[in-house]
């Protein structure tokens, strides 16, 4: 059955990046567009109304929206590879539980890092702090997901292009901080969907510091 | 590991502990219900879940199970043989009902509740704009979603129907404290409709709380705003 699968995306993002490692690990092939998010396309503004925003699963003319939603459609529609949430119904509950965390803490605080006047330093210690939640829910296990990749690794890998954002504009480091969350991206970006779609630390650090500059808050 | 070895912890009020009641309602599972006293949080909550300490928690033999949404989809993949299916089986319906629960939590119900916080007409102009949009969202994702059936689920409640359903209490008890009528069925037909049928559940019935009683629980942990 020919397969239509076009992916909305910007390329700093880590909700994105989420969704080109779960279309990746499922071996499933779709055209990736670049999306400009201060002149939106009208197709992204036709397939996300509510939003408006990236990324945007399309899959045979069907939009889907929201990454963590996407991620679990991608899963059970290619059911056949690398499943990305555990079949057990408390582990399945435990992982979604970890992805909304991710969701609800890790974002927020991390913005304002760099996009607040004035807080970056609370925020980062606040941040730290999150982080080490994810740490200790972590524990030795190889990923997330035990010794199997999945959702919540997906979830929070992305934010590692990010690292050196929060790192530059909070005055922290968080390999002195988290040292075993740094090891386990590491083991991710083993990974070839991972490798792929995450962007340069630099690359990321340079857009956020022009963002920044036009903000004013350089 | 025994069945009915299912406790919930909650508060009678909560919108949110109120998705799972109904859930294991709809699965006839029998559980135990722990309220929670207003103002303060007990031992087993903050051990159940340190994370958020928040309710709801659902606690079976005594893994504990949380986020309202959540705990709904774990009991509907746990019991899965007792009762219907409170998701569709197709994946894009399925991504469909999820999308509009989290729209429901993140924009929708931030809406509602701010409303009963606005002080001033221009707040209250703009938070009535925000669910007129919202409600509009939802009379196409009803139309969309239900195919012609009563519920969002189809021919029962589910997932979605949960998700909405649980905060019509509140969305009465703020009607009268704003005098301003929220879901309209002239605007907003079909799911005015649904909000009836919904109300008049069998699973659900039990479960949803009196206006009277929400109001004046209302007015005592949302003192009036200064105008």
């Amino acid at each position: 059955m020919a397969e239509e699968v076009i992916l909305l995306d910007f390329w700093a993002s880590m909700f994105g990046m989420r969704i080109r490692i779960a279309l990746s690990e499922k071996r499933v092939k779709y055209d990736y567009r670049e999306e400009d998010l201060w002149d939106k396309s009208s197709l992204l503004l036709e397939m996300n109304p509510v939003h408006k925003k990236i990324p945007v699963l399309i899959h045979n003319g069907k939009p889907v929206c929201e990454s963590l939603i996407q991620i679990e459609y991608i899963d059970e529609t290619w059911p056949d590879k690398n499943p990305l949430l555990p079949s057990d119904p408390y582990k399945r509950a435990h992982a979604k539980f970890w992805a909304d965390f991710i969701d609800k803490k890790v974002n927020v605080t991390a913005r304002r890092i760099w996009a607040a006047k004035g807080e970056e330093q609370e925020a980062a210690k606040e941040f730290i702090e999150i982080l080490k939640t994810l740490e200790s829910e972590l524990g030795d296990k190889k990923y997330f997901g035990d010794e199997t990749f999945g959702y919540v690794d997906i979830a929070l890998i992305g934010f590692y292009s990010w690292f050196g954002v929060y790192e530059k504009f909070g005055n922290i480091s968080i390999e002195s901080e988290c040292s075993k969350l740094i090891a386990w991206a590491k083991r991710c970006l083993e990974r070839e969907s991972v490798a792929k779609a995450l962007p340069e630390s630099e690359k990321v650090t340079t857009f956020v510091s022009d963002r920044r500059k036009k903000l004013g808050l350089e | 590991m025994a069945r009915s070895d299912v406790k919930l912890i909650g508060a009678w009020a909560s919108p949110f502990v109120m998705r799972p009641r109904i859930a294991l309602n709809l699965k006839s599972v029998p559980y135990e219900f722990l309220q929670e006293t207003f103002g303060s949080k007990s031992e087993l909550l903050l051990k159940s879940n340190p994370v958020h300490k928040k309710i709801p928690v659902l606690l079976h033999g005594d893994k504990p199970v949380c986020e309202s949404n959540i705990i709904v989809e774990y009991i509907d993949d746990t019991w899965s043989s007792s009762g219907p299916s409170m998701l569709p089986s197709d994946p894009y319906d399925r991504a469909m009902a999820r999308f509009w629960a989290a729209y429901i939590d993140e924009k929708w119900f931030v809406a509602l509740k701010s409303f009963l916080k606005a002080g001033g007409e221009e707040e209250k102009k703009a938070v009535i704009a925000q669910l007129e949009e919202g409600n509009a969202f939802l009379e196409k994702a009803f139309i969309d979603c239900s195919k012609g059936k009563p519920f969002f689920n189809g021919d029962n409640i589910g997932y979605l129907d949960i998700a909405l359903g649980c905060f019509l209490a509140w969305l009465r008890v703020t009607e009268l404290a704003v005098s301003h009528k929220i879901l309209d069925e002239a605007k907003t037909p079909s799911l005015s409709k649904w909000a009836e049928n919904f109300c008049n559940d069998p699973a659900v019935k039990p479960v949803m709380p009196e206006t009277a009683k929400l109001a004046e629980f209302a007015k005592k942990i949302f003192p009036k705003p200064q105008a």
